[in-house]
């Protein structure tokens, strides 16, 4: 019945990171067809983060221009969202993209998204988005985003 | 209506620190803390959003977050006085920052197990950013303490002027003690002794002395403001009050 829904949200991108979805994000909590309808449950990620209203908008865009009607976009806050909830495809796109993905609760060594090698370290704590950090590789000596834990 | 006010205190708290860290955006000294001080306002930001839309709902007089945020006045605001502080120089900032950090920490930890959902949720999401957050402000105040003569003297200063305001934090009034009845908020004499050894061991690492408690208080959260506050709306208000009625 929310199928194609969800198929169609595996379509809205991060505006901010293109190459994820808010799927590969783990930002969607439910789908509801109401009527002819659809209700998304959201769970937006950082406090700070400037993308989330437009990301809120194109969920809804996407679903109109599909045909639901109404649509409702809501966002839960609680549970908070976790980094965790990036799914494997997400922290594949993200490397693959040059962006460390975010350790799981435990302690991940950093790779280089470039050249693998852990030998790592972290530049600033705040890196070009609320959700990055900045590294550099002690190997291939170049600088890199990291997706935060939260 | 307690809730009403404790949902205003944390947003407006939030709103005018927003405010004072993004005027350090281009000026910062150093292209990280530039960066590092505009992700933490957008944080405080992002916080007060969330909480003037429940405050607007609480009220129930279709004010939504713009229309708290732009069309109150001074007196209506109830940040503490302490964030309404100019920034100064990075030492007043930093130590603004840290003495606010570590509250928001240890409020936002026993607030996400408080009795109001919303303010719960809010507070469990919060309560991860205040920690890098905190990360931040204290290894700053570690490096100005134990920097050179001038960072440590710039950083003295920055204390002697921001202690006294911590006292308004801790001084519980009808709206804190309602809320900690009601079971939303914690007492503030347990945030008050978490906040003291948190910030006793970030001034230790600093090589810093805490300074004497405060003898008097002012009380932002009652509305009474310093003269920083009319200037700090004025810039954050006057685009909105020029284009009544614009949506954005």
């Amino acid at each position: 019945m929310t199928a194609r829904a969800w198929r169609i949200l595996a379509g809205v991108m991060d505006p901010e990171m293109p190459m994820l979805s808010v799927l590969d994000l783990g930002m969607v909590r439910s789908v509801l067809r109401v009527g002819e309808g659809v209700r998304v449950n959201l769970s937006p990620t950082y406090s700070g983060c400037a993308a989330a209203r437009v990301i809120r908008r194109d969920v809804e865009c996407a679903l109109r221009a599909a045909g639901y009607e109404p649509v409702e976009v809501v966002e839960t806050l609680s549970p908070p969202w976790s980094s965790d909830w990036i799914t494997a495809r997400g922290r594949r796109r993200l490397s693959d993209h040059g962006i460390a993905p975010p350790p799981r609760h435990g302690a991940d060594p950093v790779a280089c998204p470039r050249c693998a090698s852990v030998r790592t370290e972290m530049i600033a704590e705040f890196g070009s988005t609320p959700c990055k950090a900045l590294y550099r590789c002690s190997d291939c000596r170049e600088p890199f985003d990291r997706f935060k834990c939260l | 209506m307690s809730l009403l006010a404790y949902v205003l205190r944390l947003a407006d708290g939030n709103l005018v620190l927003a405010q004072r860290l993004g005027e350090w955006v281009g000026h910062a000294p150093a292209l990280e803390e530039d960066l590092g001080l505009a992700n933490i306002a957008l944080d405080h930001l992002g916080r007060a959003r969330y909480l003037l839309d429940y405050a607007g709902r609480l009220e129930g007089r279709g004010r939504d977050e713009d229309a708290l945020a732009f069309q109150r006045s001074e007196a209506e605001f109830s940040n503490y006085r302490m964030a309404e502080q100019p920034n100064g120089d990075f030492a007043h900032t930093i130590v603004r920052q840290v003495l606010m950090d570590a509250l928001h920490l240890e409020l936002f930890e026993r607030l996400q197990h408080g009795s109001d959902a919303c303010l719960a949720g809010i507070a469990a999401k919060a309560v991860k950013e205040s920690r890098y957050h905190f990360r931040y402000s204290a290894g700053w105040l570690m490096r100005l303490g134990n920097g050179t003569p001038e960072s440590r003297r710039r950083t003295e200063c920055a204390l002697g002027a921001m202690w006294p305001l911590t006292r308004e934090f801790f001084d519980a009034d009808h709206v804190d003690e309602d809320m900690h009845r009601a079971g939303i908020a914690p007492a503030l004499a347990v945030v008050q002794a978490a906040w003291s050894e948190r910030i006793g061991a970030a001034l230790a690492q600093a090589k810093l002395p805490v300074p004497a408690a405060p003898i008097y208080s002012w009380y932002g959260k009652r509305g009474e403001h310093s003269e920083h506050l009319g200037r700090l709306l004025t810039e954050l208000q006057s685009m909105y009050r020029a284009h009544d009625g614009t949506s954005w």
